[in-house]
């Protein structure tokens, strides 16, 4: 942890909800360190032939956008607002009732009010108005217009990413105005400037010739599989097969590629495994599409789109039924929301149908994909497996909803039933931060960079406050998620704020509990943590 | 996707809705129905108690004043500005000259579906007399 | 500064309608000419708006889901907050346009010492809104008694109703206190909000100063500056059946009511007020959550640059051979 960031109390204390005499209108951002993202390196943004790649830092205070920006951004901002209903609506009916204005958690935990959902969406708006309307247009500064400027451009960054596209003040909002949408139109309107983000843009590159977000090549990631089966061996005794690139395989099964590289993630990648092989399913990882989690939906649709369709591709060329999804966030946004509309009509995939189970996925009908937590809920309302909870008894265990699994497709009781089902302790947070108003992890849509430290750890203080309150009362020591970015970003944000709280997946619970046949007697759980044993719990 | 079928509906009864006077009017509506009243014609009362525009305006507020002046008070002798004098009573004075309640008070009362309770106690003196 | 731009808007509209009427006797501007050309602009405004907006298409199912999903028949799916059908659609905006079931969720976030974060309910906001938006609306119903000859039944219902008190003579209506305690709140809560008062533009106080003299005027008629409201009704039949009359001596107070009125219509269609045809075009409350159940179509679908699987093999079939990943070409 950076040694620049001030202790959790202060930090604390330095927020003040009281925003400034002076209005907003006057554009002003400062690029302090550790609260903004470096710029999009030229070899990547060369690479996507995304406009205007060139060697530049926020902190420049030339930006080199190209002589016509102006006139771009204008352009672009006509064309979607002909191409999303969203936009036009968003732009028109918001009434400032302030609903939203202490939802985000970039607010909660900064008190910047152009954090404040509202203020985030007249940046922009106060440029729609400008340009687009007659109101604006007559009365200027009193309809809350203002000009399009440099330092307009400069906000928009710094403002557009401090938003983690969790939709929720989009639930608190009379009206559902999403600032996840306008945020990832604003970014597609400074992308056609030249402006990004490395985090963004190097993973989308990646992801692009590799198929996953880190670069990882097929010889790769078959390493990291190999790996993954021997540890599990020797937890287990067993040794697992795990297909790649297997034509006529059942089902294909795609994960964030963080599942196979990053830790905690690993572990739930060993219970997926362990899962898999307990249940015989015909399944098959893929080195092509080997990244779930869609980094292009955090900079446009376009390239949302050009990542998407790696999954179809794949399915189609490996002859599978149907797509499992494992455990990611953004992923299944995309997954749920977007794929079949941008990919789709998927003619050639069967209605999904769990070869275990006979249980109709019907809710994927059209799409054909399900996400890790309907089939295993699905697997244990039906006693397909056999569970020991006990061994998950040294953690007491407390769900995050991943904004966008709760928010976009509402996944809600799914992982709870998978989770009651594995784990003895299980303890809700608090009403007001989880389920369908849980709190984003804060660094979510590409923001969790090392860089941009200081920013992540106060959008995430809501998340992690919430998370201390049921440690403090009932001693819980886990945190359970289904989201990749979470689970890479709230364990440094649990060290922080908290303190003596894992991070891990759901999958990851059930790899502990999961009892497979002839399995040795197991004497630590997927991370080589010991289990506690009777003679442990005596002490 | 553009709905436009729905958002058609939408704008039809959005019509329907804020027009709904005009075609209320044209439809159902007998729009020239404007109150005729029927003015008293007695030989020895020629003037009302106050101008025709303040009773046109506040002749309710008059009455709930001698109602509260007659029955709370037992003042029950009203004096007009030229020095008049006249006993607050709405049957025995009001009612004497516009003794026809129906061409009368209801012209405008229905007319604007104003529903006075003078009426909750008191009686239209003509319908009993038809009994 | 929002706020006095604001108010002496709403003041020079008074006054250019008390200098219009009073001296320049301009009643057939004011009382007919006007009123035709806002409630033009209201409804072509409208729908002119309503076009626009739907000239855009919707392209991507984007529901904000804000309950269970609809998956495993043993889990109970929520069908209002994630709704799967036209008429779950239908009752979730039912119930957000009738009774801002997203406001009453509203939450106060506090910081406390620990730290520790607090988010206590907030229903104030909702209460306001609720109490403004249907006195409101009871009260431009019960115009209709005005509007339209012979009355309707629900215009006396809805008097008697509001009127059940009893209170004052002529009888006080219960929304026109109402309406008047929720603006104000509504006003004070952007003044005295410091967020508030931070986001709330000129274009947030007009209406409400506009909407609280269009009230304020209409109490005073019927109590202290009464109008001859006999011609009023003959002058308002006269505009909706398109025979305009302009009967002699309404008052003044009564044009300015109406002028009021006439300039709110007209702004209704440039201005935030469009949130009430807005909001049933929102894409994140009118759509049903079953996009993986069914296609959503999306007009422009557009073509993307995309990575085949053949060019990722091309370039790395070697080594995929080497780790023993089968291959298309060998």
């Amino acid at each position: 942890m950076s040694e620049s960031i001030i202790k959790p109390e202060e930090l604390a204390k330095k927020i003040d909800y009281e925003p400034p005499k002076k209005g907003w209108l006057d554009p002003s951002v400062e690029f302090k360190r550790g609260v903004y993202n470096y710029s999009g390196i030229p070899k990547n943004v060369e690479y996507l032939q995304l406009p205007n790649p060139r060697k530049w830092q926020p902190e420049d205070p030339d930006w080199q956008l190209p002589e016509n920006w102006k006139e771009i951004i204008l352009n672009g901002l006509k064309e979607r607002l002909d191409k999303f209903r969203s936009l036009k609506i968003f732009m028109d009916i918001c009434v400032r009732c302030g609903a939203c204005s202490d939802k985000c958690h970039f607010f909660i935990g900064s008190g910047d009010p152009k954090n404040m959902p509202v203020l985030r969406a007249e940046l922009l708006r106060s440029i729609y108005r400008n340009d687009f309307t007659a109101a604006g247009k007559v009365f200027g500064k009193f309809a809350g217009a203002r000009e399009l400027t440099i330092d307009v451009i400069k906000e928009w960054f710094y403002y557009f990413y401090q938003c983690t596209q969790c939709r929720r003040c989009s639930v608190f909002c009379p009206y559902g105005i999403d600032t996840a949408e306008v945020t990832i139109l604003v970014r597609e309107l400074l992308n056609l400037i030249g402006i990004n983000i490395d985090w963004v843009i190097t993973p989308v590159a990646n992801c692009f010739r590799t198929g996953n977000h880190l670069g990882i090549q097929p010889h790769g990631f078959k390493d990291s599989i190999d790996f993954a089966v021997e540890d599990l061996e020797s937890i287990t005794g067993i040794k697992v097969d795990a297909p790649i690139n297997k034509k006529g395989a059942e089902i294909l099964f795609v994960v964030p590629s963080a599942d196979y590289f990053g830790e905690p993630h690993y572990f739930t990648l060993l219970g997926y495994l362990a899962l898999f092989h307990e249940i015989g399913l015909d399944y098959t990882w893929t080195t092509f599409a080997s990244e779930g989690g869609n980094f292009g939906s955090f900079v446009s649709h376009d390239l949302m789109k050009s990542l998407n369709t790696k999954i179809y591709a794949e399915a189609k060329r490996l002859g599978v039924k149907y797509i499992i999804g494992g455990e990611c966030g953004h992923m299944w946004r995309v997954l749920h929301q977007y794929m079949d509309t941008m990919n789709g009509p998927a003619d050639f995939l069967e209605k999904p149908v769990s070869p275990i189970t006979g249980t109709k996925f019907e809710n994927a009908n059209s799409t054909k994909m399900v996400h890790i937590c309907e089939f295993t809920a699905d697997l244990i309302k039906n006693n397909k497996i056999k569970i020991d909870k006990n061994r998950n008894d040294h953690r007491k265990v407390t769900f995050h909803d991943s904004c966008n699994p709760a928010r976009a497709m509402g996944l809600i009781e799914e992982p709870r039933y998978v989770i009651n089902n594995v784990c003895n302790y299980f303890y809700e947070m608090p009403e007001n931060t989880i389920k369908e108003q849980t709190f984003c992890c804060g660094s979510g849509a590409g923001l969790g960079t090392d860089e941009n430290l200081e920013m992540r750890l106060r959008g995430g203080f809501p998340r992690a406050n919430a998370v201390k309150f049921v440690k403090e009362k009932y001693g819980v020591n886990f945190l359970g998620c289904i989201c990749a970015i979470d689970k890479a970003t709230l364990p440094p944000l649990m060290d922080y704020w908290v303190g003596g709280v894992e991070v891990g997946g759901v999958h990851e619970l059930v790899g502990n509990a999961l009892i497979m046949k002839s399995e040795k007697e197991r004497t630590t759980d997927l991370r080589g943590d010991p289990l506690l044993t009777n003679e442990s719990v005596k002490k | 996707m553009y709905d436009s079928g729905k958002i058609l509906i939408g704008i039809i009864v959005f019509l329907i809705l804020f027009t709904s006077p005009t075609w209320y009017d044209l439809v159902f509506g007998t729009p020239a129905t404007k109150p005729n009243l029927v003015l008293p014609n007695k030989a020895d009362q020629k003037e009302c108690v106050m101008t025709t525009e303040y009773m046109r305006d506040n002749h309710m507020e008059l009455l709930n004043i001698w109602r509260d002046d007659a029955v709370r008070k037992g003042d029950r002798i009203f004096t007009t500005a030229s020095g008049k004098e006249f006993e607050m009573s709405l049957t025995k004075t009001c009612l004497n000259c516009h003794s026809n309640k129906a061409e009368f008070c209801d012209q405008c009362h229905n007319y604007l579906g104003v529903s006075p309770y003078c009426w909750d106690c008191h009686v239209d003196p003509k319908t009993v007399e038809i009994k | 500064m929002n706020i006095l731009f604001s108010f002496f808007a709403v003041l020079i509209i008074i006054l250019a309608v008390i200098i219009g009427v009073e001296t320049a006797q301009l009643e057939f501007l004011f009382g007919v000419i006007i009123p035709y050309a806002a409630i033009a602009t209201f409804i072509l405004g409208i729908i002119y708006r309503i076009l626009k907006w739907a000239k855009s298409p919707v392209p991507f199912r984007i529901p904000t889901v804000t309950g269970q999903e609809k998956s495993l028949s043993w889990i109970k799916s929520n069908k209002l907050d994630s709704p799967n059908s036209t008429l779950g659609v239908i009752g979730r905006m039912a119930l957000e346009v009738l009774l801002f079931r997203s406001l009453f969720r509203n939450t106060k976030t506090q910081l406390k010492d620990g730290p520790a974060l607090v988010y206590g309910s907030s229903k104030y906001l909702w209460l306001g809104a609720l109490v403004f938006h249907w006195s409101f609306l009871i009260i431009v119903l019960r115009h209709f008694r005005y509007f339209a000859e012979p009355i309707p039944s629900f215009v006396i219902f809805l008097q008697n109703y509001d009127g059940l008190f009893q209170i004052g003579l002529p009888i006080l209506y219960v929304t026109d206190v109402l309406i008047l305690a929720a603006l104000t709140f509504l006003f004070l809560r952007r003044i005295t909000d410091p967020k508030l008062k931070y986001i709330s533009l000129s274009s947030d106080y007009f209406p409400l100063f506009l909407i609280i003299s269009i009230a304020v005027t209409g109490i005073l008629m019927r109590y202290f500056a009464k109008v001859d409201i006999v011609s009023v009704k003959e002058l308002a039949i006269g505009l909706f059946s398109f025979n305009p009359v302009i009967p002699n001596g309404i008052g003044i107070m009564f044009y300015i009511h109406l002028f009021l009125v006439s300039v709110l219509i007209a702004y209704f269609p440039f201005s935030k007020l469009l949130h009430m045809p807005g909001v049933f075009l929102s894409p994140t409350r009118n759509l049903a959550n079953n996009s993986r159940m069914k296609r959503h179509i999306n007009p422009w679908n557009k073509p993307v640059r995309i990575h085949t699987y053949e060019e990722y093999e091309d370039e790395f079939r070697d080594k995929m051979k080497a780790a023993g990943i089968p291959v298309e070409k060998e």
